[in-house]
């Protein structure tokens, strides 16, 4: 059959044709990465000769570890407060009847297609007027705020799925919501607090407006920001530049290799509703 | 609470039964009310004072003329929309952000769809190709933004090294220095960025297609392109709607990557809503016009999304 063999050939031409799309300047990063300047100069996209690793152990003296430190600060904390204020919010939202469930839960959906920029101006005058403006403390709120309607959809849907005898069964222990929920329940939302742990990680680590807008000094600055600056002063320096980049990039790669089912989880049902 | 527990209870004895129960019933309504209250409050208080609320303000701020950084505010009405609607530049980012938009929907969706098609086709070693396939994802946009400003760089760029190396030397250029051809160099970035992001998408919907629809089709003789268009596609069609939301709405999203790229420049060229907005509020003060821009983003945003729903709907009920 010389059509199937065509064909197989097609289908891996295009398939090798995509990764090299996808996967080229990822690589060139990583390659020139480990070039001394020399170098890059000379042959800039050319395997390096010999790997060197003075590029990352330049970043060392930089504020490369503190910015690196800020993102950690940062989104941990909101990824936390973001999983119990949504959990929390989720659970009548999925499991009592009341007059206002749909209009609430509509009023979160609403959030995923709000453009931020809208929000922008006022949340800086908030920021200033609570006296945050360039803390990292200032990246919290508006972090939590737009992470809670993907993070309440998808509690709400796993919720949902729980079976009704947990409460019958609490509520014959003479167990209220509280205990219900803390007790209960919020130990079931294992395999969910981790999807959107990983999701809005992802998303928090890679934030830059709020951190552009909210923060100043360079000792508040996150990891995108950070790197913005460091454009600047590495103008000449491509290789340390692109090893900055990359050892920015090693916590979500980490991530993405042990959890990848969580993160393509978090996409999906974070969009099925929209 | 406690307190309206105790009146109740104290009623109920001279009551009926039937009344009895409905004021016991009152009771314990009033009673998971607060308890639904307790829940949502914590939720509600982020999202109203830092969503909600500021969407208001934006409102309130784009009818003065106002710096941001001092109490001088003079209101001013509508001008600063008819400012916005005379500035050729403000029209410039409106036209680039629906290229945008355009150019996501015909060209993100249709790669991703084929990139997850592939994920299913009889190809050796899928798992590897997948892994590689989604990481553009991964990176941070500001990330990808700097690592692409190296690959178009006019010297020692990789796209005009590549270009050199094959022999079409005279078609190299300073992509992101020529008015022509920096939005184009940019969408392709924005390309690279999200086609992996609708491939997840479309994976995860095409493993829930039941496998005996296209066993029945098989029965019926289908071609692969008829089992395509007959089966994949339609029961696609969900998915496809709710891509295109999310496309449209990131599209006028984007701000990190023309910010690092080029800033709106060369001359405005590149320019998005979301940069000539923080451009005007944030680099040149005037968060009263700044303000006005942002809130027709939001319009904007609000008209595609009904504008999508509305042609699902048009969609379903004429199939």
């Amino acid at each position: 059959m010389v059509s199937k063999i065509i064909k197989q050939v097609l289908l891996y031409a295009l398939a090798v044709l995509l990764l090299i799309f996808t996967g080229v300047p990822f690589l060139a990063m990583v390659n020139s990465s480990f070039k001394d300047q020399l170098e890059f100069m000379q042959s800039p996209w050319s395997l390096p000769d010999a790997i060197t690793l003075e590029n990352y152990a330049y970043l060392l003296e930089t504020d490369f570890i503190t910015y690196f430190g800020n993102s950690v600060f940062v989104v941990t904390i909101s990824v936390i407060i973001t999983i119990f204020l949504s959990a929390m919010a989720a659970y009548p939202l999925a499991r009592l009847n009341f007059k206002l469930n749909t209009p609430i839960f509509v009023l979160f959906l609403v959030g995923m297609m709000i453009p931020i920029h809208t929000t922008l101006v006022p949340i800086f005058q908030l920021t200033v007027g609570m006296g945050l403006y360039d803390t990292l403390w200032a990246l919290i709120g508006p972090y939590v705020a737009f992470a809670l309607p993907v993070s309440i959809v998808i509690f709400r849907q796993f919720l949902r799925e729980l079976p009704k005898e947990l409460e019958e069964s609490a509520q014959i222990d003479g167990c209220g919501h509280f205990m219900l929920f803390w007790k209960i329940l919020f130990p079931l939302l294992t395999p969910a607090i981790a999807t959107i742990t990983i999701y809005n990680f992802i998303i928090m680590w890679n934030e830059f407006i709020f951190a552009l807008v909210l923060t100043n000094s360079p000792g508040n600055a996150t990891l995108p920001l950070g790197l913005r600056d460091f454009q600047g002063d590495f103008s000449v320096n491509v290789p340390g530049m692109m090893a900055a980049l990359t050892l920015a990039s090693v916590p979500l790669l980490l991530i993405y290799f042990f959890a990848q089912e969580k993160i393509v989880k978090g996409i999906a049902a974070g969009s099925v509703k929209g | 609470m406690s307190q309206y527990g105790n009146d109740s209870t104290a009623d109920t004895t001279y009551q009926e039964k039937p009344e009895v129960k409905s004021r016991e019933k009152k009771r314990r309504d009033r009673k998971t009310g607060w308890v639904i209250f307790g829940f949502l409050a914590p939720a509600m208080a982020f999202y109203f004072l830092y969503v909600v609320f500021a969407i208001f303000m934006t409102v309130y701020y784009s009818v003065f003329e106002w710096s941001g950084i001092d109490d001088d505010m003079n209101f001013i009405g509508f001008q600063n929309y008819l400012t916005m609607f005379a500035d050729g530049a403000f029209w410039q980012s409106v036209g680039n952000n629906f290229l945008l938009v355009f150019s996501s929907l015909f060209t993100q969706l249709p790669l991703g769809l084929i990139m997850a098609l592939m994920l299913f086709s009889p190809i050796k070693g899928i798992r590897f190709f997948r892994s590689i396939y989604f990481m553009p994802f991964l990176m941070s946009t500001v990330a990808i933004g700097i690592l692409f400003t190296y690959i178009y760089d006019p010297t020692y760029g990789l796209v005009n090294e590549f270009l050199r190396a094959v022999g079409l030397g005279n078609f190299t250029r300073g992509w992101l220095g020529n008015e022509a051809t920096a939005i184009w160099a940019i969408i392709v970035v924005v390309i690279w960025q999200f086609a992996p992001f609708y491939m997840i998408l479309f994976r995860a919907a095409i493993v829930g297609i039941p496998e005996d629809l296209y066993e029945a089709a098989d029965i019926d003789g289908a071609t692969p392109w008829q089992r395509f268009t007959n089966v994949t596609l339609p029961l696609l069609m969900p998915t496809i709607i709710t891509s295109s939301i999310l496309s449209v709405i990131g599209a006028l999203k984007y701000f990190d990557l023309i910010y690092v790229m080029t800033g709106g420049g060369p001359n405005n060229s590149t320019h998005l809503m979301a940069t000539y907005m923080y451009d005007h509020a944030f680099s040149h003060f005037n968060m009263g016009y700044g303000s006005g821009i942002s809130f027709s983003m939001f319009i904007i945003a609000l008209i595609a999304t009904i504008f999508i729903l509305w042609f699902d709907r048009r969609r379903k009920g004429e199939f």
